[in-house]
């Protein structure tokens, strides 16, 4: 329970349907911030205290699990060992993947639970053969299935989502405020918990520097300077300090990032348009599809919030890795991904989650895009 | 029904406390007021101050109330401190006519600044001490502890000088139950005019404790770790010492202001005289049920290893602390829980979050080692059979908590 609405009502709704609850916050930092020394946002000392008022008001018993080791290894470094290599990863899906449904649920495991259960937005159906499938919430607007694509099915089934059938988040707030919890009015959490402030770029340049840098055209002519290839994500068109008007005129957006040689590669709209995703970190939500190796329809989803696309997908032999040490790995797949239309806005790092209807069938890592302009200088 | 094996952090009130509290409650008066029923409650605060004072050695003026241990030992190292270097500091420095501002930090090295303290004190003191250093230009000169908790006297003894602002140590350190030397402490002080602080706020009712007979300069007590109410608790300082005050105002007692707190007074002055007076008997009762604890819980679980001094006489009567390799303290802490079984970690906690003890990496602890903590303190309440039903208990919970591992 992170001292939030949703978890709140998501344990006592488990406690309604007559479930043995306990409830757990999660420490993922060693000194959480409190509103003392004007942190705000989520996993404060006070996010602490509601989550217990929560528990104590539900009557179940409240402990903290301290995971913060682990968060810093596995999602904080994570995040911007990931920026660093030019990618833009989605830290809570990683918290999800290796938080809340590994190290959490181990732990709840062993410790003789059967389940975790959490606030968030999405459902969970049994088909007839017994076999669990992860679904879209009936709040479409809050839907969060795209944050959960990355569990497996050992994880669904010790997975539990009591949000998942409300029609909307106003009901929720509306339960909280029902049961007396004193929680029930705060405001929902955006930002990333570890940047409290929510200024990523700023964060990052903490962390990892920010230089001065180049920023090129696709065919290397440089076209200004930057103050740090990490403050920029592939699409964005704000910032870009190349000087205008352009030579046709049009905005600039970003193409590329290249930490190495903290350049910034832009270019018009046209040329962020992608023609196919693929990853080799890729995993099934259930059963995987009957014959992964020819090419299936489905949707993929490439952001929280954004828009599915038709598309096609299938698994193909991976293409050897230049960087592979380890020459003697097994051969691995690579999950390609071809919307029908071209798809922008995307980098790698992202996430695409393909969906099949409202199921979510599966996800990968976006480690590999063709572009959609056979000749990108000349688009 | 729960078993509760955490007297350390609180202990039940007893029926004679809470009569006295209740009794006093219903007395209108200020302490303070002139007329009689402000008389009528005052006697009610001094009777208490007399008792408590007779049961820890020392004389009713030398006693202030105060809101809880942890404002007593604030008042007893700030206010050594800022009375000792600043006293120093005017002396020498009036002509300069920087006193007023010896205070305030930017003096670049107050004379008398340096404060010792051992490494295993509670984060009452530590926190203190920090925020001395932080703020007052005091200088933490941290005293090591051995592989059972116990002051490095050598090492105090090399460090101690007139130059030194006072010394400070818990009497019996409240996680591992070791009991400091302090006559040996104050001895070694005193030969150099330094005053010694003991927080006593986990050894008051578990070990006798004669205030004036110890040389201390100042004491900290607090009611409810022996039945009283929390929120009431003391400081005892010579008469021959003075401090300077965290609270200023109507000057009701020697170093606090603030109306006084009668009921509470009288309620730690009926479990102060009792405890007092019990002392050898409810030690001993307390040592027979620890060592049947800590036998069986050698005889459950083979690798638990008792911290602290394994000697009876070297420990606080009603602890028992242990480690279990391998486990989260935590996890074992919710899986007696779950069971009905009141245990604690023994360390601080932040929100919850436990933390591996700094007194047990003090002693030398590795943080893995330090994690699988778990302190189990029995009271006046405790029986021999809620010790054995916690020993059957013991071992299932432990082997699920090595299952689970370290977080």
């Amino acid at each position: 329970m992170s001292g939030g609405v949703d978890s709140a009502v998501a344990a006592a709704r488990a406690v309604d349907a007559g479930h043995d609850v306990v409830a757990v916050h999660l420490a993922l930092s060693r000194n959480p911030g409190t509103l003392r020394t004007g942190a705000r946002g989520c996993c404060t000392i006070e996010d602490s205290m509601d989550a217990q008022r929560a528990a104590n008001i539900i009557g179940i018993p409240y402990y903290v699990w301290d995971f913060s080791e682990r968060f810093q290894a596995e999602v904080v470094d994570d995040f911007i060992a990931e920026y660093s290599a030019g990618r833009t990863p989605n830290p809570c899906m990683r918290c999800n993947e290796r938080i809340k449904f590994t190290a959490l649920l181990e732990k709840a495991l062993a410790l003789g639970f059967d389940a975790v259960a959490t606030g968030h937005y999405a459902t969970i159906v049994t088909d007839a053969d017994g076999n669990r499938e992860l679904h879209r919430a009936a709040a479409w607007a809050k839907d969060q299935s795209y944050v959960l694509g990355v569990l497996t099915t050992e994880q669904l089934a010790h997975a539990m989502f009591p949000l998942g059938t409300t029609p909307s988040k106003a009901e929720v707030r509306a339960e909280a405020a029902a049961r007396g919890f004193s929680l029930a009015a705060k405001p929902d959490s955006h930002d990333i918990c570890f940047i409290p402030d929510g200024d990523t770029r700023g964060w990052l340049a903490d962390k990892v520097g920010a230089e001065r840098g180049d920023i090129l055209d696709r065919s290397g002519a440089v076209l200004g300077r930057h103050e740090g290839a990490l403050a920029f994500t592939v699409g964005q068109r704000k910032g870009i300090n190349v000087g205008y008007p352009t030579d046709d005129g049009k905005p600039r957006f970003v193409l590329e990032i290249r930490p190495k040689s903290n350049e910034v590669v832009v270019g018009p709209r046209e040329a962020l348009a992608l023609a196919e995703l693929a990853g080799t970190s890729f995993s099934w939500a259930g059963l995987p599809p009957e014959d992964a190796r020819t090419p299936f329809d489905c949707h993929v989803q490439v952001r929280a919030h954004s828009e599915p696309v038709p598309a096609l997908a299938w698994l193909v032999a991976a293409p050897l890795d230049p960087d592979a040490v380890d020459c003697d790995a097994p051969s691995r797949e690579e999950l390609v991904i071809v919307p029908n239309e071209p798809i922008t806005g995307v980098s790698t790092g992202q996430t695409a989650v393909l969906y099949i209807g409202t199921r979510v069938l599966g996800q990968c890592t976006i480690d590999r895009t063709v572009s959609a302009v056979a000749d990108p200088v000349s688009a | 029904m729960a078993i509760y094996l955490d007297h350390a952090a609180t202990t039940p009130m007893t029926p004679a406390a809470i009569a006295a509290y209740t009794a006093a409650l219903t007395v209108v008066g200020n302490p303070a007021s002139i007329h009689s029923q402000g008389q009528n409650a005052k006697r009610i605060l001094e009777e208490a101050r007399e008792q408590l004072a007779g049961s820890v050695g020392a004389d009713a003026v030398e006693v202030t109330f105060t809101s809880g241990g942890t404002e007593a030992i604030n008042l007893a190292i700030k206010g050594l401190y800022w009375n000792r270097a600043s006293n120093r500091s005017t002396e020498t420095a009036v002509g300069a006519g920087v006193g007023a501002t010896a205070r305030n930090g930017r003096r670049p090295q107050l004379p008398r600044a340096r404060i010792l303290a051992t490494r295993a004190e509670h984060h009452a003191t530590i926190d203190s001490l920090e925020w001395l250093e932080a703020h007052e230009g005091a200088v933490i000169d941290w005293i090591p502890v051995d592989a059972l908790g116990r002051i490095d006297i050598e090492y105090l003894a090399a460090a101690l000088s007139d130059e030194v602002a006072l010394v400070t140590t818990l009497w019996a350190n409240n996680e591992v139950g070791t009991i400091q030397p302090i006559s040996e402490i104050v001895a070694l002080a005193s030969a150099h005019g330094v005053p010694v602080h003991a927080d006593a706020v986990s050894t008051f009712g578990y070990l006798p404790i004669d205030f004036h007979a110890s040389g201390l300069a100042a004491l900290s007590l607090s009611a409810h770790k022996i039945g009283g109410p929390v929120g009431v608790g003391a400081i005892v300082v010579s008469r021959l010492s003075t401090l300077e005050p965290l609270a200023h105002g109507g000057n009701q007692q020697r170093f606090r202001s603030g109306t006084q707190d009668a009921a509470g007074a009288s309620a730690f002055g009926v479990v102060a005289a009792r405890a007092s007076h019990d002392v050898a008997d409810h030690a001993a009762r307390l040592g027979a049920l620890r060592d049947r604890l800590v036998t069986g819980v050698v005889a459950a679980v083979p690798s638990a290893v008792l911290r602290g001094d394994s000697e009876p006489g070297g420990r606080l009567p009603g602890n028992a602390h242990f480690t279990f390799a391998g486990c989260e303290g935590d996890s074992l802490l919710f899986l007696l829980d779950a069971v009905g079984f009141s245990v604690s970690t023994g360390s601080a906690c932040q929100a919850g979050v436990p933390e591996a003890s700094h007194v047990l990496l003090a002693m030398g602890l590795s943080e893995p080692d330090a994690r699988g903590a778990i302190r189990m303190t029995l009271g006046h309440s405790t029986t021999e059979a809620e010790v054995d039903a916690f020993l059957a208990a013991l071992p299932a919970a432990v082997d699920r908590a090595r299952a689970a591992g370290l977080a």
